[in-house]
Parts: C-alpha cells; structure tokens; sequence
C-alpha cells in the first residue's frame, strides 16, 4: 500500500482547487457525458474540433480531487492537439492505471508527461482508478466520434 | 419500540465510563476486531461485522449438519428442515408477527421488496393509482415503486422533506425530516401502497412510522416498512407498528449475508401468487397445471441459503442477548461523542452534518456529514490511510442528495462493537482530511 500523500500530490491539490478549463465551452462540436454510478459524480466534457485538432475544450461537473484533477490535466494537455496526439495520451493513460503487470505501467509510464505521472500511484487503490479515467472515458467517446449531435453518457462501470 | 426513548438525552461522565467497558467486553466477541485491532470500522450501517458465535456455527453446520431443506428421508435432512423452520418461529417472535406464517425467507432487503412489488402490488395497480413513498428511500426501496409505476401508468408520490437547522459552534448543520401534513394530503382513494423506510440509510433519523401507517390504515392503504437499518438498532413489534409488511437484511443484523426476510400479515400473503417459480414451492404438478404450496413456501422457490438462515437464527440469539437499553445508551453515546466533536471542535468547523437533530435519541447511530471543499470520496480515501472506514458516496439514495443539492456524503455508523477510540481515530481521521486538502 502505498501512502496517502503518493495519492493526493500538490499536483493533483492544485488542479482539484482550481481546474483548468472548467468551464462550458460558447461553441463546441462535441459533448459527452462521464458518469461514475459508484458515487454519482457526473461530468460533462465539451470540445470544439476542427480540422482534425481539438481546437478549444472545457468541462464542468462536480467530484473528487481525483477526477477533478485528472479532468483538469487532460484539458490542459490536449487542447490544441490533432485527434491521433489526444488518443495516444489516453491508451497511454488508461495503460498506466489499468494495466494488469507492474512491467506495463513502467514501459508507458516514461513516454508520459509529468502531469499524468503524478496518477500513477492510484492503480493501488482499485476503487479510486474510476475516478482518475473518467473523464478519459468521456474523451474517448469524443474521440470515436460520439456525442456530435445528441448528448453522449459513457460510464465507467 | 424503536423510539430510543429508553435513554436519556444526557451523556453523563458515568454513563460514558460504563458503556465503554461494556463495549469492549462486546467487541471482544468479534473476531476480526483481534485480526485488526487496528481498524475503526465505522460502516455497520452497509454491513455489521459478525460475532464468533454466528463464525463458529457457520463452520460447524457444514462439518456437521449440512444436508438438503424439505427433501430428504433420512435423519440429517430432517433435523436441517427442523432447524430451518424453527428460525423461521424465532423471527415471528422477534418482530412479533402472529406465528411462523408470515414469514418468508428472502435473499435480503431488496429482494423481498421486489417480492411484494411484483405479487402483491402489481396486480392491485391500474393506471391512474397511485403509491406513496419517501423522499429517504434507499433505491431497494424506490426502484421497485418507480418502475412499477412506469410500466401501469401509476403515479409515484414522493413525501417530501422538512428542512431545518441545528445550531453548531461554528456552523448550522441540517436537520432533515419527513413532511408529515404533505403526506397526509398525498393519500387520496386511488393510493394502492405506501412504502416508507423506518430508520433512513444516510440520515440515521427514525420516521414516525406508526403515525404513518395509523394514517393509511384509516384510508385502508397497505404499508410497506423498509426495516434494513432499524432492525438492528432496538426492538421492532410489527403488529404495534400496525405495517402490513416488514423488510430486512441478515447480514446488517450481524449476521450472515444472502439471507432476508419478509413478514407479511397472513390474510395478505395468501392473496398473492408466487415470486419465482421453480422447486420447492408446490403442492402438485402435472403437465397440464400446478398448485403452489401456501404461504411461506409459496414465495421460497429452489433451494434456499439454509447456512444463512440457521445462522440468522444465531445472530437473532446474539442480538436478543444484548440488553436493549445498554445497547441503545452505548450506541447514542458514540453519536453524541462524534457529533458533539464535529459541533464543537475548531479544527473541524468545516464540517456540517447531515441529518443532524437537537435531540439525537431521534436518530440512530449513524452519522452523514460533507466538508466544504472536499467531496466525499476524497474524504472516505485520507480516512482509509487513517484505518477509518466509513462509507463515502451516494449511500443508493441519489433522489435524496439530489433534493439536498448534494452529490454524495460521507457516512460514519456506530454498532455494539465500537468504542470512544473509534470516534476518537475518526476526529483524528477528518483532522488529517482536513489538513491534506484544504
Ligand atoms: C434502508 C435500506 N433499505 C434497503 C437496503 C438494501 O438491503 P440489501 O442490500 O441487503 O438488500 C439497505 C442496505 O443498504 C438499506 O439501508
């Protein structure tokens, strides 16, 4: 078990007491719906995609430090960036949390920015990783195409 | 009855002193406390830990008396299917049902209410009924009603809550109630049932619901009571309730999970048709029709969890066991300690309680409460690094947070085998949650 503080980092402190991008967005192209049943927290994910890049993106909702943070770091990270360079944060994100040998979360765990790296030690509390992909979870629906037109829910159960 | 009224409001120094050496001499009677001596389990209101006395004979029914229910010839079964039958006698006396009839051997909570929603009430339902309920339901105890609804074209009516506030040092926490005048204006004569819980999941507060069912018996409403909380905090007289069914768990009455049960007053019962069908449950089958055994056996289809009730029987022995108002005083005293230091404490001003109450012998031992800044999870999550475990979420009472404008609380609940150190870890615990993320 690892300890508490490895958890709630100053990083993750930070963006849960003031969220980059939490916010809906004017003009969006896409909007997805996160829910966790487990505790109820719901976000929305808001993204305006042009040319193949994710031009501006927002979000809004209410829940943990965790995915508040791990909402706020996404955000931060993909805006700007072409649809492949978001999807390539997320496999490699979800692989950091979800992967089932140790090796495999080392192997990913350099190819990631610093922010993303300060999750790493939620895989060792099982029932807190749902929180930290959430709002992966919403992107990825973005990213397969969903939630253009009507509202999408994705889940993470 | 449930109504805490056999303790007195007051903590005094010496009741203090006197419950704690009965706590402990009760906690030593649950084995996982030595395995853990380190834990300051505060989550009985999910499930209660199990005494020795249910762990052993669990272990000795199957090296000793396992064998098939109803089926065998030979002495082994015989004596399960007594055993069996004689638990069934011994939850008639306790809740004080009129004989062993009128009881049924659920699963649990949840599956004894979709019980009584699929053979009592849906046949009864036509669109334009309605059925009352609370806005406390636990989900066990509002899925059922709302889907029923959606599927008839009946109405659901919610009784609504009343709101106030306790004054604390530093803060006001909520007081939340049931709107009795609004669910007296709810029942009309297309009111088919009433489903109400006795004690609320994440408020602790027990609903007066003896006025309840006084009410709906005057309209002639059947009354369903959710007792998974109260029945494990004083005794429960179904016929003094004056509810028509009564509903709980095994597994929060210290003892074994899979296993619940359902008292429906016998007249009603017999009205209804079987749950599931399947083994076990008839009179006499053929090809061309079937008659189904009567009332419980009806509702208790394919094999039953034999261990679990035998062993309900045991954790029923342990709980009688207990002297009641010793019971009541000891577990009111951890409330009173835990809400006094969340009232009073400066370094926890920033908490507010959830369902709090100015006279606390109106609510059991369970403690909700939110921190400003910090969600729920986070705080069941530093509580944990702290060897605390309390509940952290929703509590599957989502129409609830949502009409007290929260997503989720945490929850702190006390049983027979806490004690002052366990409120203490706790203060301990929100201390740290409070320094870490703040
Ligand atoms: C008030 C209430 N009703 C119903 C239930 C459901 O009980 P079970 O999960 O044992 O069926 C619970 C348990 O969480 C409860 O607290």
């Amino acid at each position: 078990m690892g300890n508490i503080e490895q958890l709630y980092q100053d990083t993750i402190l930070s963006h849960n007491r003031s969220p980059r991008n939490f916010r809906k967005l004017e003009q969006f192209s896409h909007t997805t719906i996160g829910r966790n049943p487990l505790c109820g927290d719901v976000y929305q994910l808001f993204a305006r995609i042009e040319d193949e890049h994710i031009t501006d993106i927002g979000f809004q909702g209410d829940g943990c430090a965790i995915s508040k943070a791990s909402s706020s770091i996404m955000s931060e990270l993909v805006k700007g960036k072409t649809l492949t360079e978001a999807g390539k944060y997320k496999d490699d994100f979800l692989q950091l949390l979800l992967a089932a040998k140790e090796e495999q979360q080392e192997s990913v765990l350099a190819k990631l920015p610093r922010k993303l790296q300060v999750f790493r030690g939620i895989s060792e509390y099982p029932m807190r990783v749902k929180c930290a992909t959430l709002i992966w979870r919403a992107l990825e629906a973005i990213l397969q195409g969903q939630g253009a037109e009507a509202e999408t829910a994705v889940s993470t159960e | 009855m449930l109504n805490n009224e056999k303790i007195s409001a007051k903590t005094t120094q010496q009741t203090v002193r006197q419950t704690i050496q009965w706590a402990s001499e009760q906690r030593d009677q649950f084995p996982i406390f030595s395995r853990h001596p380190e834990w300051s389990y505060l989550d009985s209101a999910a499930t209660a830990q199990k005494p020795r006395r249910v762990i052993d004979f669990l272990q000795e029914f199957w090296c000793e008396r396992n064998a098939p229910l109803h089926r065998g010839v030979y002495r082994l079964s015989a004596q399960v299917t007594q055993d069996y039958e004689d638990v069934r006698e011994k939850v008639a006396r306790f809740i004080h049902a009129g004989c062993g009839n009128e009881i049924v051997f659920c699963r649990g909570t949840t599956d004894a209410i979709n019980l009584v929603a699929h053979s009592f009430v849906a046949p009864r339902l036509k669109k334009g009924d309605n059925i009352l309920i609370s806005a406390m339901e636990h989900h066990a105890n509002f899925l059922p009603w709302q889907q029923l609804c959606q599927k008839t074209g009946a109405e659901l009516r919610i009784i609504p809550l009343r709101k106030g506030l306790v004054e604390g040092a530093f803060r006001q926490h909520l007081q939340v109630g049931l709107d009795l005048e609004s669910a007296e204006a709810l029942l009309d004569d297309r009111t088919q049932f009433m489903a109400l819980n006795h004690v609320s999941n994440v408020l602790g507060v027990i609903n007066p619901v003896t006025d309840l069912c006084q009410l709906a018996k005057t309209k002639n409403i059947p009354v369903l009571l959710d007792g998974a909380q109260a029945i494990v905090h004083g005794s429960v007289d179904v016929k003094a309730l004056g509810c028509d069914f009564y509903v709980f768990s095994g597994h929060k009455l210290y003892g074994p999970d899979g296993v619940g049960v359902l008292y429906g007053r016998s007249e009603l019962l017999e009205t209804m048709p079987p749950y599931q069908t399947g083994g076990d449950m008839i009179e006499f089958v053929s090809t061309a029709e079937t008659t189904f055994a009567p009332p419980p056996q009806r509702f208790e289809a394919g094999t039953m969890p034999v261990s679990a009730v035998i062993g309900l029987g045991v954790a029923i022995d342990y709980f009688q066991s207990l002297p009641e108002e010793r019971l009541l005083r000891h577990e009111n005293t951890l409330l009173q300690l835990a809400t006094e230091n969340l009232r009073s404490t400066k370094s926890l001003q920033k908490v507010q309680i959830i369902g709090d109450e100015t006279d606390l012998t109106r609510k059991v031992g369970v403690l909700s409460f939110v921190i400003e800044g910090v969600h729920p999870h986070d705080i069941g999550s530093i509580l944990d690094s702290a060897n605390v475990a309390v509940r952290a979420g929703h509590h599957c009472a989502q129409p609830l947070m949502a009409d007290l404008k929260l997503t989720a609380t945490a929850r702190a609940s006390f049983a027979v085998y806490n004690n002052e150190r366990d409120v203490q870890q706790f203060c301990e615990g929100i201390e740290k949650v409070i320094t870490m993320m703040i």
